[in-house]
């Protein structure tokens, strides 16, 4: 491949690749992002291979393999083209008759397709309900397109942005577009990405760097991760957009070692980039040179943060520093430095594009654009979802996100990540943007998003996360190290039922120094889940100290589980199921459990049957006594309570 | 270099730009207590302890004033509630795995700590690794584990070419006066890369 040495160049390119492909021409593509991967979608590409050639349809029909599509919850995903249409949860052993059916116009695997609540079929990918309400600037051509070939990107207009401001915009006006877009980091903390770049630029120093943060390390997010692995030439676009507008001619893309499939996708992409000329000296014959070097990450949650991950960088244990000089002004080897998250690098090619003014005209006032959201924990449809800024919590949720499975009750919603808020359904029509969720107790995050049903301990999920906080703390500053470990400590001990009167004040006292003092945004957002769990839940902390009551029945302290004699019928499944033998009885005797001996693992509870429910699970009141050993259940003719 | 007037603790103050908030507070002879600073060191900020309370452009927040610099019209309060409340925490915090300041905090008035830990009776200040590796140039010391497992340890490898032998001013930066007494404050001479890992302070 000759290296493109114009914007003329980059143009011919596209028109020959576009000129080599029929949009008749039939295309199975099959998602293979890490979600599907995990669902087995290697071997249903294989299968498909296999099958298209024991047909003699490989000329006839394309494969290709995608980036993520989202719906994670139901894949391995197919979307055959032209018709778009969509199967869900595709095997190996489907392949055949999904193949065979390819080249028959109008007939359909029915079995495969997305059904809705009242049992319709739905055919097109768009048309699901999932998607529907989703607007996927950022996030949807990653179903469009094969991550490992870069002409896949070029097809769909890819480094057009980057030739538009290399030849008709100079650096400044690239700067003011971005400026005038507000677009806000993604990463979490929210600030005009313009504003930092300009603050870059300005800053005194010939060499000048630029980051893209790809080390997301919350439990149950991986946007980035999917965007890194499903389409990263958008991601490399806009950061080399951002060097031509910060005046930068190395940059860095500091990625996760855990993310093997997005290491390997990027650089694979870099070394497209650099064949074609769009990376490496002289970028597209415009004088404008850029290089990247990937950095792996080590695996420490707290190097998500941007000083620590430039000492990182540097070489150095990643941990963070003072950052009352902005690192935007000294940040890699005391160089000016601007660090974005991979999904606000990806929006920029589209800003350039589409204009600032387009992209205002979505979301809220304070928050422009989209937002991709992960969706996980107890909802129907998780997966990763895409949406306006300003889109309610309960649209995402339900709308989007098909409600709380097995028709329980939606108790809360984590947003943020770990050092996120939990906000309770009376909040559940905030809309969701930067400044609506901060002010809630909350915040963005980099758009984590888990959801809890009833049969969620609050005091548990703040215990889980500032646990999970702790252990990730670098532990250089005493607030953050020795604030969360007592703050542990005390969430222990209440999830034990040994929490104290005070505790609760305590546990106030105790976050407020570890906001206002710690040294980085790890400890100073850390007891998030804690405050907002004692704002929204605090009679659920009560209960656990005053009556030794969970009320969600979760903490294992405070639960008891015993046989009503009234209910049993001495089927004997709990008594076979019980993994500790805990269980005495036998037949037509009353079975009872050995309190000394249950592990409140809560496989009794669930095996008993419900026409029986025999099985009580109780919490803050004392286990009645139990029968007599030998007692006979009650026999009644088919009257049974 | 440019002069830069701000106000501590009611008290108009002239500084060079670029100092910090804790080195113009020093030479004015207004004192902010600190655990991990050294005039010798480059500032770290992890202890917190200076810790000071400013106000600009009507509004008010707390900084570290080891690393703060000096700004035109600050002001600046080195013992306000909030700051003193800060720092009792900080050092409850600090006595549960170092009981040896329990001098320092009845100074602040905590007679009764409310916090266990392990006792370590370190602080993890980090003065021995950083002047170790900044004045001395020895790198004999360095910090192993993360968070709450975090320590300071000898490296056997220098210990052993003998370098400490002649130095040990670890000992007196220490501000709990570990190194000293946990390693005998007498000789390095004869320990085996096992007794300095097991050492680990």
């Amino acid at each position: 491949m000759a290296r493109l040495r114009s914007a003329a160049d980059l143009e011919k390119k596209r028109a020959q690749i576009l000129s080599k492909r029929d949009p008749k021409k039939p295309c199975i593509t099959l998602c293979s992002g890490t979600g599907c991967h995990a669902l087995g979608s290697d071997k249903v590409y294989q299968a498909i291979v296999s099958e298209l050639s024991r047909n003699g349809l490989k000329s006839k029909v394309d494969v290709r393999r995608t980036g993520c599509h989202g719906f994670c919850e139901r894949g391995p995903i197919v979307v055959i083209f032209p018709a778009e249409t969509c199967y869900l949860g595709v095997k190996p052993g489907d392949v055949p008759e999904v193949v065979s059916k390819v080249l028959m116009d109008g007939e359909l695997v029915n079995r495969l397709l997305y059904k809705d609540a009242s049992g319709e079929t739905i055919k097109h990918e768009g048309e699901i309900p999932f998607y529907k309400h989703q607007r996927r600037i950022v996030f949807g051509n990653n179903r469009l397109i094969d991550p490992k070939n870069i002409d896949d990107y070029i097809a769909l207009g890819g480094y057009s942005a980057l030739a538009k401001v290399l030849f008709e915009m100079g650096p400044e006006e690239v700067l003011e577009t971005v400026k005038r877009a507000n677009l806000r980091g993604r990463g979490g903390g929210g600030f005009p990405a313009g504003v930092k770049w300009e603050t870059t630029r300005n800053a005194p120093g010939d060499i000048k760097y630029v980051v893209v943060n790809a080390d997301e390390g919350d439990p149950g997010a991986f946007m980035d991760r999917s965007l890194l692995e499903g389409n990263p030439h958008s991601v490399l676009e806009g950061l080399i957009i951002g060097a031509y507008a910060i005046g930068s001619h190395e940059g860095f893309v500091y990625v996760r070692q855990e993310y093997p499939l997005a290491v390997s996708n990027l650089t694979l992409a870099l070394s497209q980039v650099r064949e074609y000329g769009l990376l490496g000296k002289n970028i597209l014959g415009s004088g404008f040179d850029f290089e990247v070097t990937v950095h792996r990450g080590a695996g420490a949650f707290v190097s998500g943060e941007s000083s620590a991950l430039m000492t990182a960088i540097e070489g150095v244990v990643g941990e963070p520093r003072p950052k009352y000089i902005r690192t935007a002004v000294s940040g890699i080897w005391e160089r000016p430095t601007n660090l974005n998250n991979v999904e606000t690098w990806a929006n920029v090619p589209l800003i350039i594009n589409r204009g600032a003014d387009w992209f205002t005209s979505i979301g809220t006032d304070g928050s422009k654009g989209t937002k991709i959201f992960s969706l996980v924990g107890k909802v129907n449809n998780t997966g990763l979802v895409e949406v306006p800024m300003g889109v309610s919590l309960r649209e995402i949720i339900y709308t989007i996100g098909g409600g709380i499975p097995r028709g329980k009750k939606f108790k809360a919603v984590q947003t943020g990540g770990p050092s996120g808020g939990c906000l309770p359904e009376s909040l559940i029509d905030l809309p969701v943007d930067f400044d609506a969720l901060t002010e809630a107790g909350s915040m963005m995050g980099s758009g984590g998003m888990i959801v809890m049903d009833e049969d969620t301990c609050m005091a548990d999920v703040a215990r889980y996360f500032t646990n999970f906080l702790a252990d990730e703390s670098c532990g250089k500053c005493i607030p953050c190290r020795a604030g969360l470990e007592q703050m542990v400590t005390i969430l222990d001990r209440i999830c034990r039922g040994e929490g104290e009167a005070g505790d609760i004040e305590l546990l106030e006292e105790l976050s407020e120094v570890v906001q206002d003092v710690s040294l980085c945004a790890l400890g100073q957002t850390a007891p998030n889940p804690v405050l907002s769990t004692i704002r929204h839940f605090r009679d659920e902390y009560e209960a656990h100290i005053e009556r030794k009551r969970c009320p969600a029945g979760v903490c294992k302290a405070l639960i008891s589980y015993y046989i009503d004699p009234n209910k049993c019928t001495a089927c004997g499944i709990c008594l076979r199921e019980c993994p500790v033998e805990a269980i005495s009885g036998g037949k037509n005797l009353v079975h009872i459990i050995d309190q000394e001996k249950c592990t409140k693992c809560n496989t009794c509870f669930e095996v008993c049957p419900t026409r029986f429910s025999a099985v009580v699970k109780s919490s803050g009141e004392s286990v009645p006594a139990a029968p007599p050993l030998g007692a006979e259940v009650m026999r009644k003719k088919g009257k049974r309570e | 270099m440019k002069k830069v007037r701000l106000n501590i603790d009611g008290k108009d103050v002239e500084a060079q730009e670029g100092m910090t908030l804790l080195e113009a507070a020093r030479d004015a002879g207004i004192h902010i207590p600190t655990l991990c600073y050294h005039e010798k060191l480059a500032p770290y900020g992890a202890c917190r302890f200076c810790t000071v309370e400013i106000s600009k452009n009507a509004e008010t927040r707390l900084v570290t004033s080891c690393v703060y610099n000096v700004e035109d019209g600050l002001v600046v309060k080195t013992d306000s509630p909030k700051v003193i409340k800060m720092r009792k925490m900080l050092l409850e915090l600090m006595l549960a795995s170092a009981p040896v300041l329990s001098e320092l905090a009845s100074q602040y008035g905590i007679e009764r700590p409310r916090f266990k830990s392990e006792v370590t009776q370190c602080i993890l200040c980090g003065l021995c690794v950083r002047y170790c590796a900044e004045v001395k140039g020895a790198n004999a010391i360095t910090f192993v584990g993360r968070g709450v497992n975090r320590r300071v340890a000898f490296i056997d490898e220098v210990v052993s070419t003998g370098v400490c032998m002649d130095c040990r001013e670890c000992f007196g930066v220490c501000p709990t006066g570990k190194i000293p007494r946990e390693t005998d404050g007498a000789s390095f001479e004869g320990l085996t890369v096992q007794d300095v890992l097991a050492r680990t302070l």
